[in-house]
């Protein structure tokens, strides 16, 4: 896994509340046996009218959403089932952040397991984030901040151990590997 | 030395430390059983592959198809090919990792095959104070049992398959009490119904629920498995019910548990689980279930819940409300009985039991379903499918003009082509009305078996007390 130290970007915006990860990824695509390409299928009965054709109004199909690599989405991003394709498609699509004022538990675990920093802020940032889509922001994983062009700056909490693994690029199976004699310490004791 | 009271939760979460979380690191927790499916499962064995890791413990899984897998008898046992391709080929592929890493599979065609939350404590593999895990967020239904059971992500699963443990951070704990009786009519799925409606869809988020009680304490275990099984859709890591007699006499016996005179030890040890007098839990919630109704969700996600005599709310400066109402066709301050619907399905992990298809039967025996409804009754396992049909269950739902099916998620989520269509109305026993879950355009109402079955027989919603 690549180290996450920073990141500088613009931002898209999805202002609803309660996204769930049917919508973020529907069922339908969840046939796949690998983890890549869902990109295409990101939002995909959002972005996509019935003919197949991209929506022209929804954030993520405007020209300039493409080079965003963060969103920022209303509270309680990623709720529902637990499906890793959800961060995995917003990933593939380009995105490395989502900004919002809660996360869903599983999805946060899934997102950083791959990477994509899920950053928790207070409501008076994510309201103005959320009224001023475009704006290029910088996130810093080491000091736990989000910057906005004003300069200035939000905290984020991340847990010591997720800044650990972003900040160098640490796999956590890896890690888990590390600790084989302390679990079969574990077997020959229960 | 008396050591300071503890709830479930922290007895179960202890006895899995293989080391505990510090400042700097998550627990390293063991896990007992884990449960696999074919939907998030390839990514991770291909994972285990490309490192050239074994399955640590392969003892430890289970696996069965479930999410994907079709419920036409002619694509499960009669030789017709699965009409979706990819879920055909993620079927192989499952089939193909358990023979690779040596993981028990139950196939296809396999006698004791069924939704993984369904075949799991029928089997006698969830146990009392047992950590298990799963690809699915409904692992929390295991709960029920008073194991600490939850849902995780693939790249989860391959943790698991190459250690046998997680990193984990502690949750915190929120008891759920609820006094008094549920009423005549008003079922386990009511009640968390209500909870979450009370609780809200983040409500639970970073906690794990402890069902308490005189009403839990009078719950079967199907209906304590209703009730953990939806414990996510209050945002929660996992819901637990402390292990009781109900608990030992659902599991004795079954193929799976301990027997005999390891049974008998296995209790002694299950009986010091329930929470100590005294323990602290981070928050607590009470309940009255007397005051309790049957529920119905009006929205678009589970918390979106009102009695069924109950009016759609109004919210006229929530433009996200009036959104999820424009999806459902639903006007605020109308009443939600006697919307039409069109389609209804009793099936899924909350609601697919046999329980739960003796009392749909009671409903739609000597009774039709309405002109122009599409009924689906699709039991939990095939084992469960077995017991109804030794019990003519299926010939009440044929009779009343209802598709009786193979085991399967099934149209909960439509993965394997069980979908509703767009714009139709379903009411459904499953956990989830997220907008297009069921089908694009779909309009999901969540509801008891029993509230489906009685508006399958009126062709509009319909409170099941009318009809018994």
């Amino acid at each position: 896994m690549e180290p996450f130290t920073t990141l500088r970007s613009r931002t898209v915006v999805l202002p609803a509340a309660n996204i769930d990860t049917d919508q973020i990824i529907p069922a339908r695509f969840l046939t796949t046996t690998t983890r890549t390409g869902l990109g295409k299928n990101l939002f995909a009965d959002w972005r996509y009218e019935e003919s197949g054709a991209p929506r022209a109004d929804f954030a993520l199909n405007r020209p300039a959403a493409r080079a965003c690599q963060i969103l920022v989405a209303g509270r309680n991003f990623g709720c529902g089932s637990s499906r890793e394709h959800a961060p995995w498609a917003l990933l593939d699509y380009g995105l490395r952040a989502v900004v919002s004022t809660q996360i869903a538990d599983i999805f946060r675990s899934n997102a950083l397991k791959n990477a994509l920093l899920p950053v928790v802020v207070d409501e008076s940032t994510s309201n103005w984030l959320i009224a001023n889509p475009g704006v290029e922001i910088t996130l810093d994983v080491a000091a736990g901040t989000l910057t906005l062009p004003s300069g200035v700056s939000a905290q984020f909490p991340l847990e010591a151990f997720a800044r650990h693994c972003l900040l160098h690029g640490v796999d956590e199976l890896g890690y888990l590997l590390t600790r084989a004699d302390e679990i079969a310490a574990y077997e020959a004791r229960a | 030395m008396a050591r300071a009271p503890q709830t479930l939760f922290e007895k179960v979460w202890r006895a899995h430390e293989v080391s505990p979380e510090s400042a700097a690191t998550p627990a390293v927790l063991y896990i007992d059983l884990h449960l696999i499916h074919e939907v998030t499962s390839p990514q991770a064995f291909a994972l285990l592959r490309e490192r050239g890791l074994p399955v640590r413990c392969p003892g430890r899984a289970l696996a069965t198809m479930d999410h994907s897998t079709p419920t036409l008898t002619a694509q499960v046992f009669g030789g017709a090919p699965i009409a979706i391709d990819s879920a055909a080929r993620q079927v192989r592929t499952l089939e193909a990792n358990c023979r690779e890493f040596g993981v028990e599979l139950l196939g296809l065609t396999h006698a004791q095959r069924g939704i993984v939350h369904v075949i799991g404590p029928e089997l006698g593999l969830t146990q009392p104070g047992k950590t298990i895990v799963c690809g699915d967020s409904h692992t929390s239904t295991h709960g029920a049992l008073g194991a600490l059971a939850f849902g995780i992500g693939t790249t989860e699963v391959a943790h698991v398959l190459a250690s046998q443990c997680l990193l984990q951070r502690k949750p915190g704990t929120l008891a759920v009490n609820v006094h008094g009786r549920l009423r005549q009519g008003v079922t386990a799925k009511d009640l968390i119904l209500a909870i979450i409606g009370r609780l809200g869809i983040a409500g639970g988020t970073g906690h794990v629920i402890e069902y308490r009680g005189e009403t839990i304490r009078a719950l079967d275990m199907d209906e304590r498995l209703t009730v953990c099984n939806m414990s996510i859709e209050a945002g929660a890591r996992a819901g637990m019910i402390a292990p009781d007699e109900t608990t030992f006499t659902y599991l004795a016996g079954r193929p799976r548990a301990p027997q005999a005179a390891a049974f008998e030890r296995a209790m002694d040890a299950w009986r010091q689980l329930p929470t100590d007098a005294g323990a602290r839990f981070d928050r607590e919630v009470d309940f009255d279930a007397a005051a309790i109704e049957p529920m119905i969700t009006y929205g678009t996600n589970p918390g979106m819940v009102i009695p069924i005599g109950g009016f759609i709310p109004e919210r006229a400066d929530d433009a996200a409300f009036g959104q999820a109402l424009a999806y459902m066709g639903l006007t605020p301050g109308a009443a939600i009985k006697d919307q039409p619907v069109n389609v209804v399905f009793v099936g899924s992990c909350t609601n697919a039991r046999l329980s739960d298809l003796r009392s749909a039967a009671a409903v739609l025996r000597g009774r039709h379903v309405a002109p122009g409804i599409t009924m689906l009754v699709v039991p939990g396992s095939q084992e469960v499918k077995r017991q109804a049909e030794a019990e003519g269950l299926h010939q009440v739902f044929l009779d009343a003009g209802a598709q009786w099916r193979e085991s399967g998620c099934s149209m909960c989520l439509g993965m394997n082509g069980d979908l509703v269509g767009a714009g139709q109305y379903a009411i459904s026993t499953s956990n989830r009305n997220f907008e297009g879950r069921q089908g694009k355009g779909a309009r999901t109402l969540l509801a008891s078996p029993i509230t489906a079955a009685a508006s399958a027989v009126r062709g509009r919603v319909t409170d099941p007390r009318e009809l018994t």
